[in-house]
């Protein structure tokens, strides 16, 4: 019997680039990420999917990477907030991040960029979450609003209280990417 | 990126960039080559003493560089604080206090290793249960900030048994996390003789000046650099175990060591605010008028080291009380060691008060602001001295017109949405002005620019952007010529950043340097030398120099509107919003950002945050994110700050008051005071649960249940 | 975390085969709870069977009404498909009301299921537990245990099951496919998830190398006036105090047919067949739905702390059907009206 590996060769395709590495086979993404590959942007608040601070996107899904084998996910496409900026241009998110000041400490930070982006996908796609009214049609686009993204972005605690401010963000980019018809923001500070 | 104000709305961030493209690097994100990682190993006891450490299996595993423990670490000197002499005695203190570590090559290795290491211990009985009528309860010498124990003044006694109205009620606050996202970590590089840390503190000189004692070395061979901290609120106010655990291996193996601690060890490792039970007797007259006043707190600390929650002294300073007595008790229990956490003192304190104050209103039936307008101050009760500024009735009106407080039915449960019962509440918002002394050099660049150099600290206050603006003011230089270095113990000493009082001592030390250093420019003629034009300055003088006859503070008040769900008891905030006079408002965006921060801390403290002390293990129940309620953004749809133009000459050269606390004041007393306004059920022990309503949720449900 | 070998099964037959020859080993889904407890200590496989990818991922309409759903789904596209969202939507809504939507993007339906207790006590390997370590006792009684069961408890363990989802597939009736050996059965949801007993430590009826490869609905006409409620401490992403699933159908005010099961009161989603038994032929009305739910509820044994429970999981339930009855076309059931 051969002994037992538990180490494994894996390719992960890093903001559209292969990384070809060999891991711990109890090496979790966000581990790969940060240690492996000095792609420190994901970050590791709680490593137990329970602060969204390790936020990416998977084969453009946002998943919890500390709670993903890296060996499990050879082969994906991942996207890391150091992926999100289109050279010096940066992602409507991350100007709306700037803008609306949606981040203090800075530590949430990727992993809510990382969320949005998805959530401005998840409702593109019309896919539901728990605030969407069962009647609306699936597969068709959900309006974004202050009730959606709030829900949607409950996955990325952030401790020094910008929620309000990423609400706003998220809702300033979701305008940006559907136009004028989008569900609006419903008040506040701003 | 907008480096100028034009709009008013204030300048962003200047680290904004690498915030949001994640190229700011935090306490374990710098690459090293040959960098090891640590894991820490928690004493399974709450009292007694190792017996034997076997680490055969830990240095077994793959990947194993040591192991350290009391039995082989190196011998350290003795700190300011018991808490960091780890690996120095088998005396174990408390549950999960740090009592070995493991060293390996990877991350994964290094957790493994660590639960490999097999500990016996002799345990011995533990107490870690604080009663109002414990048998260790003492008066300490003095509370947390340096505030007398206890105060008296009048004859409390004599004038709340004459009083109309006599109010005494009790308020519980559970053991309340900071839980910054980033956990306590630290790097640690030895290189030769000098060590080299990236730590995550809200202050490099005092880790600094900690791990000087610690491994005997003179303060300037130690380079602290927390340059990106991702937050604190208080828990990274001084040096954290971690820290020195972390240059413990750096040296023992000879390598750079990571170590981040794992968020399921925190809660017991990196301070807490601890429990308290608050007393409060209000005597007052039949229009409401305050005459005797007393607060008594109650609370404990570990057996480590005295730390005393200030929860009575917002009842020294905040309404007109002619009467009054204030007063802390510590027992001392087998618990971990309490610490700072947002607004101490202020924060726990003004939740009894404030509620208090509710209480009082619906007693003598006069509207909650009315009541605290009529026990407004001039001058400070506890002190005698006049405020500085105190605009708290300016800020309790214009939040109630903002609010639309006017025209309020003070009756409990007389609005409903459905099955969802809606009330508001109001509380004040308080927080005292801290100064500390701090240095700063401004340089004038021979190609050009100003460089600014302070060792102050972005915990993601902006501290960062308003130095540099309130630099360009001072030399009347747009801010884009302006670089500034910060987070680094190499600079120019400043303090923690705490208090509420970093802009204030930093910016005051900044703004000193840059008007000397005008003033060399001025007398300097021809082109800089090379290495440019600098100005040093020291504040050390002017704070001494400030007048005592003042008592200063920031005062706010906050407005809440909450739904409690009459089957469920479920409640959730629907908006919040609060006033605040804190002296002139450097940046309103990230002012603005501060104040909601603050707030949005208070609402997830009134509505979410639940940690429960183990009675038979000794250790916090609730110890990661998943069973410890941060409130998360479903919770907090509306948070609204607004600000008072407020000009003080007693305060400093800016004029600022901080900001970074206040947000959090009161704001858990206006939302119970609405879930009372919603549901006629008052609750004085934090936070609102369903079980703390469903009792009293009855009565509205008629006729669903029979 | 032990070091453990990873297997990336090919087919539902090499999984099971790979699990016979490792009695250590654990299947690997989407890894939100299991790579969790591995770095707790709680798990320690030495090989994981990687059964993410097999291709079980689709929800297939089967011959009278029913779906077939594919135990690889991610919770998110079993909670967006458009008919498990119109014919079944406690179940849409029992997804979407479960942890947050990253999680929900990785969470398979097999790994919902099978998602171990969040007590405070299992998750600690420094502390006693029946479930974790048989035979070392239950601290959770005496200490810390507000979130813990009420129902069906034993004295050896007080834990429970913390799906959402399995509670409304356990309103629904749904079948569980399982591959065990060479052969396959259909195990109802109800009984795959089992009371503590005297095997705190077995959550389920599942033996070592059985594999869930499908979840298989039948055609539940009421299921179409279903909702969830999930009653929680803070507004999203944290574990239910109580929920719950109900399915409602009523003709001229009467119950026709009724389904309701609890969540977070059991260490089993809790089918509650006596208040069912009870509510059939009854008026669609507040008061009967109390009395029905009642009787569901009088052997309860609560805790020190948990208590609450009982009313809360009655308040809601009767809540959750007052309000099904209400949305019925007849018009004849009535909403108690807030004060």
């Amino acid at each position: 019997m051969e002994a037992p590996v538990h180490a494994s060769p894996v390719t992960l395709y890093v903001n559209g680039t292969a990384r070809e590495l060999v891991v711990d086979n109890r090496t979790t993404v966000l581990d790969a990420l940060r240690e492996q590959l000095d792609l420190t942007g994901a970050k590791k608040g709680c490593d137990h999917g329970q602060c969204g601070a390790c936020t990416v996107l998977v084969d453009g899904l946002r998943m919890n990477s500390c709670l993903l084998f890296a060996v499990a996910r050879d082969g994906a496409r991942i996207t890391t907030v150091e992926g999100l900026a289109d050279g010096p241009e940066l992602h409507p998110l991350q100007e709306a991040f700037l803008e609306r000041d949606a981040y203090q400490c800075g530590y949430c930070t990727p992993g809510q960029l990382c969320s949005a982006v998805g959530v401005l996908e998840e409702m593109a796609a019309g896919r539901p979450s728990a605030v969407t009214a069962p009647e609306h049609p699936s597969g068709q686009a959900v309006p974004a609003g202050d009730t959606e993204i709030r829900e949607r972005m409950s996955g990325n605690l952030c401790r020094c209280g910008c929620y309000v401010n990423i609400v706003r963000a998220v809702d300033d980019a979701a305008g940006a990417q559907a136009g004028a018809g989008h569900g609006g923001s419903e008040g506040g500070a701003w | 990126m907008n480096t100028a104000d034009r709009t008013g709305e204030g300048v962003v961030r200047l680290e904004g960039r690498a915030k949001v493209t994640g190229a700011a690097r935090y306490a374990v994100e710098h690459p090293l080559d040959g960098c090891l990682h640590a894991w820490p190993v928690p004493a399974g006891i709450a009292r007694g003493r190792i017996t034997a450490i076997d680490t055969e299996r830990a240095l077994a595993e793959p990947g194993t560089v040591a192991v350290l423990s009391h039995e082989n670490a190196p011998r350290l000197g003795e700190p300011e604080d018991p808490e960091l002499f780890v690996l120095q005695s088998p005396r174990v203190a408390y549950r999960g206090q740090y009592v070995a570590l493991a060293v390996a090559e990877t991350p994964q290795a290094a957790r493994a290793a660590a639960a490999a290491v097999r500990l016996e211990y002799a345990a011995e009985p533990h107490d870690v249960t604080l009663t109002g009528g414990h048998p260790g309860l003492y008066a300490p010498e003095t509370v947390n900030g340096g505030y007398p124990t206890d105060r008296e003044r009048g004859d409390f006694d004599m004038a709340f048994a004459a009083s109309e109205f006599r109010l005494d009620t009790r308020y519980r606050i559970p053991p309340l996390h900071n839980h910054p996202m980033e956990p306590h970590a630290s790097t640690a590089v030895w290189e030769g003789p000098r060590l080299r840390v990236y730590d995550s503190a809200q202050g490099a000189h005092a880790v600094q000046s900690e791990l000087a004692a610690l491994f005997g070395l003179e303060p300037e061979r130690i380079t602290v650099v927390s340059e990106h901290v991702g937050g604190g609120f208080g828990s990274k106010g001084t040096p954290r175990p971690q820290v020195v655990l972390a240059c413990l291996a750096a040296r023992e193996t000879g390598r750079p060591v990571k170590l981040a601690v794992p968020r399921h060890q925190m809660a017991q490792i990196v301070g807490h605010r601890a429990a308290t039970e608050q007393r409060v007797r209000i005597g007052a007259d039949g229009a409401g008028q305050i005459s005797a006043l007393a607060h008594e707190v109650v609370t404990y600390s570990s057996t480590v080291r005295e730390f005393t929650e200030q929860a009575a002294t917002p009842s020294r300073t905040m309404y007109a009380s002619p009467h009054s007595r204030t007063t802390h008790r510590v027992t001392r229990l087998d618990v971990p060691t309490p610490s700072w956490m947002r607004a101490p003192g202020e924060c726990p304190g003004m939740f009894a008060l404030e509620s208090a104050m509710d209480e009082l209103a619906v007693t003598t039936g006069i509207d909650p602001v009315e009541i605290r307008l009529r026990n407004d101050t001039a001058k400070e009760p506890d002190s005698g001295h006049p405020f500085s500024s105190r605009r708290l009735a300016d800020c309790l009106r214009e939040g109630a017109r903002r609010f639309g407080w006017e025209g309020r039915d003070p009756r409990p449960g007389t609005r409903a949405e459905g099955r969802l019962l809606i009330g508001t509440g109001v509380a004040a918002s308080g927080y005292p002005v801290y100064v500390a002394p701090a240095r700063a050099t401004a340089r004038a660049e021979a190609a050009g620019g100003y460089r600014i150099e302070v060792d102050a600290t972005d915990i993601g206050t902006g501290a960062r952007t308003v130095l540099a603006q309130i630099a360009a003011e001072a030399l009347a230089a747009p801010l884009d010529r302006i670089r500034i270095g910060i987070g680094n113990s190499d600079l120019p000493k400043g303090p923690v950043a705490g208090g509420s009082m970093g802009t204030a001592s930093w910016g005051w030390a900044v703004h000193k340097a840059c008007r000397a250093l005008l003033r060399t420019l001025a007398e300097h003629s021809g082109p800089l030398p090379e290495e440019g034009l600098s100005a040093h300055a020291d504040t050390s003088d002017d704070v001494a120099a400030r007048s005592d006859a003042y008592a200063r503070r920031a005062f706010g008040a906050q407005f809440a509107e909450v739904q409690v769900d009459m089957d469920t008891g479920e409640t959730r905030l629907r908006r919040l919003l609060g006033v605040f006079a804190a002296g002139r408002v450097l940046n309103a965006r990230t002012a603005r950002s501060q104040f909601i921060g603050g707030m949005t801390m208070g609402v997830s403290m009134a509505l979410t945050e639940h940690s429960t002390m183990d009675a038979e293990f000794g250790d916090f129940a609730e110890r990661d994110l998943a069973m410890y309620h941060v409130a998360v953004n479903a919770d907090v749809p509306d948070v609204q700050a607004y600000w008072l133009d407020e000009e003080d000459q007693e305060l400093n050269p800016m004029g600022s008051k901080g900001i970074g606390e206040i947000g959090i004041v009161g704001t858990a007393a206006a939302v119970t005071s609405a879930v009372h306004h919603a549901t006629g059920v008052r609750v004085r022990e934090l936070p609102v649960l369903p079980e703390s309503l469903l009792p009293g949720l009855a009565e509205w449900r008629r006729p669903a249940v029979v | 975390m032990r070091t453990f070998r990873y297997e990336r099964a090919s087919g539902d037959e090499a999984a099971v085969a790979a699990m016979a020859a490792s009695p250590g080993a654990r299947y690997l889904g989407g890894g939100t709870n299991l790579v969790d407890l591995m770095k707790l200590g709680v798990e320690s496989p030495d090989v994981l069977v990687d059964v993410s990818r097999l291709p079980h991922t689709s929800v297939e309409h089967t011959g009278p009404g029913g779906l077939l759903i594919g135990a690889a789904l991610s919770n998110s596209d079993l909670a967006a498909d458009h008919t498990v969202r119109t014919r079944y939507p406690v179940l849409s809504q029992a997804l979407l009301a479960g942890a947050s939507g990253q999680l929900r993007n990785a969470a398979t339906v097999g790994g919902n299921l099978l998602q171990r207790t969040r007590c405070p006590y299992f998750q600690d390997p420094g502390k006693p537990c029946n479930k974790r370590q048989p035979g070392t006792g239950c601290p959770a009684r005496e200490g810390v245990h507000r979130n813990l069961a009420v129902l069906g408890a034993s004295e050896h363990c007080v834990a429970t099951h913390p799906s959402d989802m399995a509670v409304a597939l356990a309103a629904l009736d749904a079948g569980v496919h399982v591959l065990s050996g060479a052969a396959t059965r259909t195990i109802p949801v109800t009984e795959l998830l089992r009371l503590p007993g005297d095997e705190p430590e077995r959550d389920s009826v599942l033996r070592h190398g059985d594999l869930i490869t499908h979840v298989e609905l039948s055609a539940v006409p009421e299921a179409a006036h279903s909702l969830y409620r999930k009653v929680r401490d803070r507004a999203s992403y944290s574990f239910a105090l109580v929920s719950v699933a109900a399915a409602l159908e009523t003709e001229g005010g009467v119950v026709r047919r009724v389904r309701l099961a609890l969540g977070g009161v059991a260490h089993r989603p809790w089918r509650a067949r006596t208040a069912e038994e009870r509510l059939l032929g009854e008026p669609a009305t507040a008061e009967a739905f109390a009395h029905a739910v009642d009787a569901e509820l009088a052997p309860a044994e609560p805790l020190r702390d948990n208590a609450f429970k009982v009313p809360l999981v009655r308040n809601v339930a009767v809540s959750a059907l007052s309000d099904l009855a209400a949305r019925q076309s007849d018009g004849t059931a009535r909403l108690p009206e807030a004060r």
